[in-house]
């Protein structure tokens, strides 16, 4: 059976030459929830932007392949491969203030994707999303159907975005921090509902966060970023109770626990963090260019 | 980062070429009896419409050939730049003074001061300008002092809009409110913590309307409204070739060209000197 | 809230016109030289002056002078013109169609071509298509519409002279038209040729009108543009599959227009501007080389109508401007 997603050894640099990416490779099977973890910086959003096609421009990718459902991305014309993106991937986007269009109503936001994409009929768009938005449990669909985003509250805004990203049974979502814009009430609902969906779905996810706690609770599998490269990666049972990077162990003890939550508050020691520029350096010569 | 530098690059290069043209034309105005080739006014009907130099059928020290008069156009052009470059000085620095203490008064005092300027700035928006201009010049009579009066008069509203926004944006940063703690007058703060700050809009804006001033004088010569008919300007010049356009195209073309390059060139020399005066972009 | 909004700006509105009143009545006041004597021929007695004066109005102090005027112009009824023996307004009524349609054809001229140039600039941006955009817009900015014209007369009436740069028509045409809105009455009387025939005309006059502000509309639209195409929906619609001109047309267009509307506003009111000269230049038989003629006669009464109606058009264009914006805007309509 071939991954949802393989991604094998992807390069990306900035203009001045810098990596952001650094030989990047992970595979994600149907079905599977990857957690991406690392600090803000190293590249774990970048990843989910390479694979929807909307890196930022000044972003090159210079290396490396991206195979969604066995077909090669980068072999693909730009034209085809915006198709078939659309049509087997969803985002759901971190913040749902930004994420929904300020002056358009809600069910066309909803539906255009279903209608202009994938061409359905729009009576039949507008069952599927109503079907959805009773799984993200919204109880009156004729009003948020009609509403303008602002007058939804944020954590109505999300549910909506996660209804829209699964109405088209995409094989994979990228979900990029997707309860970080939220209250802390809030997160936890939104969490559950992904986790739901995702179940009754059997869609992939690549959950991207730099939130250790929430990868306990809806990954099969993490990978641990740092500077652009994977530094670990392990079943999420596994990586909980032997992480056998040293910086996957600072990350950790850095990470509060709701059991105790000061004993364990510790900055990222200074010796891992030299370790890691040792082994991003060396791993840079190797590739064939200077670090920085 | 590498777009600042470009972009302050290529501002640099059309500071000096903008600054090149018009020191040139400022130096053609002040010398013009010296470096004029023929007497702008002298007419011989039996030299008119004689074509550029380059053409056959030139006169040899008629460069820019001669208009229906047999005048020589390069001779009213350069003595046209004497009285485009007087007015550029004179009204926009009238406009200037006025528009920019009006708007800095009302940006930084607001209350009855902004009411009272902004309702009269409204009124001033609602005349077409250059209706406005050609009324005022009729009504003082045409004249130098005229053209000047009516293009300050006008587009004094210009500087005082801008000001006035800048003034309120520099009123509500925290320094001011530290020099108001330590004690200073209002005018004071005004004076000294504002008004540095708006210098480069000023000065942006006071190149910018110089151009204009030479626009508006153009336009009314070319309706006949600016000063005596005998003297040349670029707008009259250019209502003469306006009407030989089918027999003498150059009478046109020459002083359209110079008039295009002047106005560019205060509106470019302006951006340049903002780019270079302003502490935030250098 | 809406309607709120709607009356004190109308309120504001009336203030500015009363105020444009005031200076443009004061301004004329000022004038030495007397408009009586102009109309007279040599010879003509002190009797004869003094009762023209009379008729006119002219006898009376400045204050009962404005206070007549006032109340007729309340009334509709803006005096009778000093050099033509016409009523005012209905001189006014039969120019303005002429410089309204000069107009909007100008604005429909600057927002195609300054939409179109901005959405390409911000699909091709970081690229040299937008270089030489910024350039060409940049340029077309800084010189003024009298340039333009003069620039456009040259070009296409003398150097390729295919279309005509004097009046509004060509004289020996036929005209059926019943309003004075030649452009607009043949389109619905499906006279083609006639379309034709003024649209030579109205061609070279509204591109120079027309090309200072297709070139802010470029500049800022596209700087909105480029703002927008940044924001997670956009980048959300991308990956729903839409191309990059889609994006741009479906998402982005209408909140990046907002900003660009209330500029375009204000500069419509200095396009009608342009037209006092514009026309002069064309020979266009419009309302601003009415004034112009008017000024030039010293023809009071009808200068002070002309400027209060463009006033009066000026005040328009801005509330309904402020108007769309507010309808626009949803957060404005439901808040």
């Amino acid at each position: 059976m071939s991954a949802c997603l393989d991604i094998r050894d992807l390069s990306a640099v900035l203009p001045n030459g810098q990596r952001v990416l650094r030989s990047v490779s992970l595979a994600v099977q149907p079905g599977e929830v990857r957690a991406l973890v690392g600090e803000s910086g190293a590249g774990k959003t970048m990843i989910g932007k390479a694979v929807l096609g909307v890196l930022p421009s000044s972003v090159r990718i210079v290396e490396g392949d991206m195979l969604l459902e066995g077909e090669d991305l980068g072999k693909l014309q730009p034209k085809a491969r915006r198709t078939l993106i659309g049509a087997r991937t969803a985002l759901i986007p971190q913040d749902p203030l930004t994420a929904l269009n300020p002056s358009r109503r809600i069910g066309p936001q909803m539906t255009d994707r279903l209608v202009r994409i994938l061409g359905w009929s729009g009576e039949k768009a507008d069952q599927r999303i109503r079907q959805l938005l009773d799984e993200v449990q919204i109880r009156d669909p004729d009003r948020v159907l009609k509403n303008y985003p602002h007058e939804l509250s944020g954590g109505m805004r999300q549910r909506v975005l996660i209804a829209a990203a699964f109405a088209a049974e995409p094989r994979l979502i990228v979900a990029d921090e997707p309860t970080t814009a939220l209250d802390v009430t809030v997160q936890k609902q939104i969490l559950r509902l992904i986790a739901q969906l995702q179940r009754e779905h059997g869609t992939a996810i690549l959950f991207v966060t730099h939130d250790l706690g929430v990868v306990a609770k809806i990954s099969q599998k993490v990978s641990v970023l740092y500077a652009g490269k994977v530094v670990e990666e392990a079943e999420t049972a596994a990586l909980f109770a032997a992480p056998q990077h040293p910086y996957t162990r600072a990350l950790m003890a850095a990470t509060p626990r709701y059991t105790d939550p000061f004993a364990s508050l510790k900055p990222v020691d200074e010796t891992v963090l030299a370790g890691l520029a040792a082994e991003i350096a060396s791993a840079d010569q190797a590739w064939g260019r200077p670090h920085g | 980062m590498d777009d600042g530098r470009i972009s302050r690059h290529g501002s640099g290069a059309k500071l000096w070429l903008a600054g090149g043209w018009l020191l040139l034309a400022l130096l053609a105005a002040i010398f013009a009896p010296l470096v004029a080739p023929q007497d702008p006014l002298a007419q011989d009907l039996m030299l008119e419409r004689l074509p550029p130099f380059w053409m056959s059928g030139a006169e040899p020290g008629y460069w820019l050939g001669t208009d229906s008069l047999g005048r020589d156009l390069l001779s009213r052009l350069i003595f046209g730049a004497r009285i485009a470059f007087i007015v550029a000085f004179a009204a926009a620095t009238a406009a200037c003074l006025v528009g920019s203490t009006l708007g800095l008064v009302a940006g930084y005092f607001g209350g009855w001061a902004d009411r009272i300027i902004s309702r009269i700035v409204d009124v001033w928006m609602a005349f077409p300008p250059v209706l406005f201009a050609i009324l005022l010049v009729a009504v003082l009579g045409t004249g130098l002092s005229s053209v000047i009066i009516a293009i300050a008069v006008i587009d004094w509203t210009r500087f005082c809009r801008v000001i006035r926004a800048e003034t309120m944006g520099q009123s509500r940063m925290d320094y001011v409110e530290n020099a108001r703690i330590a004690g200073y007058g209002r005018i004071g703060i005004m004076l000294r913590e504002v008004l540095p700050n708006v210098v480069p809009s000023i000065v942006a804006l006071l190149s910018l309307e110089m151009g204009i001033a030479v626009i508006v004088e153009a336009i009314l010569s070319f309706v006949n409204l600016s000063i005596s008919t005998d003297d040349p300007t670029w707008g009259g010049i250019i209502a003469e070739g306006r009407l030989s356009i089918h027999q003498a195209w150059w009478v046109l073309v020459f002083p359209l060209i110079t008039l295009i390059l002047t106005v560019l060139s205060f509106s470019q020399f302006g951006e340049g000197l903002k780019a270079r005066f302003d502490p935030v972009l250098r | 809230m809406l309607l709120q909004r709607f009356l004190i700006r109308l309120l504001t509105m009336l203030v500015t016109l009363f105020g444009v009143a005031v200076v443009v009545f004061v301004v004329i006041r000022v004038a030495p030289g007397d408009p009586i004597a102009m109309m007279l021929p040599p010879g003509a007695t002190d009797a004869d002056i003094a009762r023209l004066r009379a008729l006119y109005g002219l006898d009376k102090t400045i204050l009962q002078q404005f206070f007549i005027w006032l109340s007729g112009v309340v009334r509709g009824d803006f005096g009778t013109s000093i050099s033509l023996r016409q009523d005012v307004l209905g001189l006014v009524f039969n120019r303005l169609p002429a410089t309204l349609e000069l107009a909007i054809v100008a604005l429909i001229m600057a927002v195609t071509i300054g939409g179109t140039t901005a959405i390409l600039g911000a699909r091709e941006r970081g690229t040299a298509v937008e270089a030489g955009i910024d350039i060409a817009s940049g340029t077309a900015l800084s010189i003024p519409d009298f340039l333009w014209g003069l620039v456009l007369i040259l070009l296409f009436g003398v150097l390729i002279p295919v279309f005509d740069i004097s009046g509004r028509v060509s004289p020996q045409l036929d005209l059926p038209f019943l309003t004075q809105f030649y452009l607009f009455e043949s389109l619905l009387r499906l006279r083609f040729d006639l379309t034709w025939d003024l649209l030579k005309h109205m061609l070279m006059p509204a591109v120079a009108l027309a090309l200072p502000l297709a070139a802010i509309i470029a500049q800022l639209l596209k700087q909105s543009l480029k703002e927008v195409l940044d924001l997670d929906y956009v980048v959300l619609a991308r990956v729903k599959g839409f191309s990059e001109t889609q994006v741009i047309l479906r998402e982005a267009l209408k909140n990046a227009a907002l900003p660009t509307l209330t500029l375009v506003g204000v500069q419509f009111t200095f396009l009608i501007g342009g037209t006092v000269i514009v026309e002069r230049l064309f020979s266009y038989e419009g309302l601003g080389n009415m004034a112009i003629d008017a000024v030039i006669n010293r023809d009071l009464p009808l200068i002070q109508g002309i400027v209060l109606v463009f006033a009066l058009l000026f005040v328009l264009i801005n509330l309904v401007v402020d108007m769309m914006y507010a309808l626009l805007n949803p957060r404005l309509r439901h808040g």
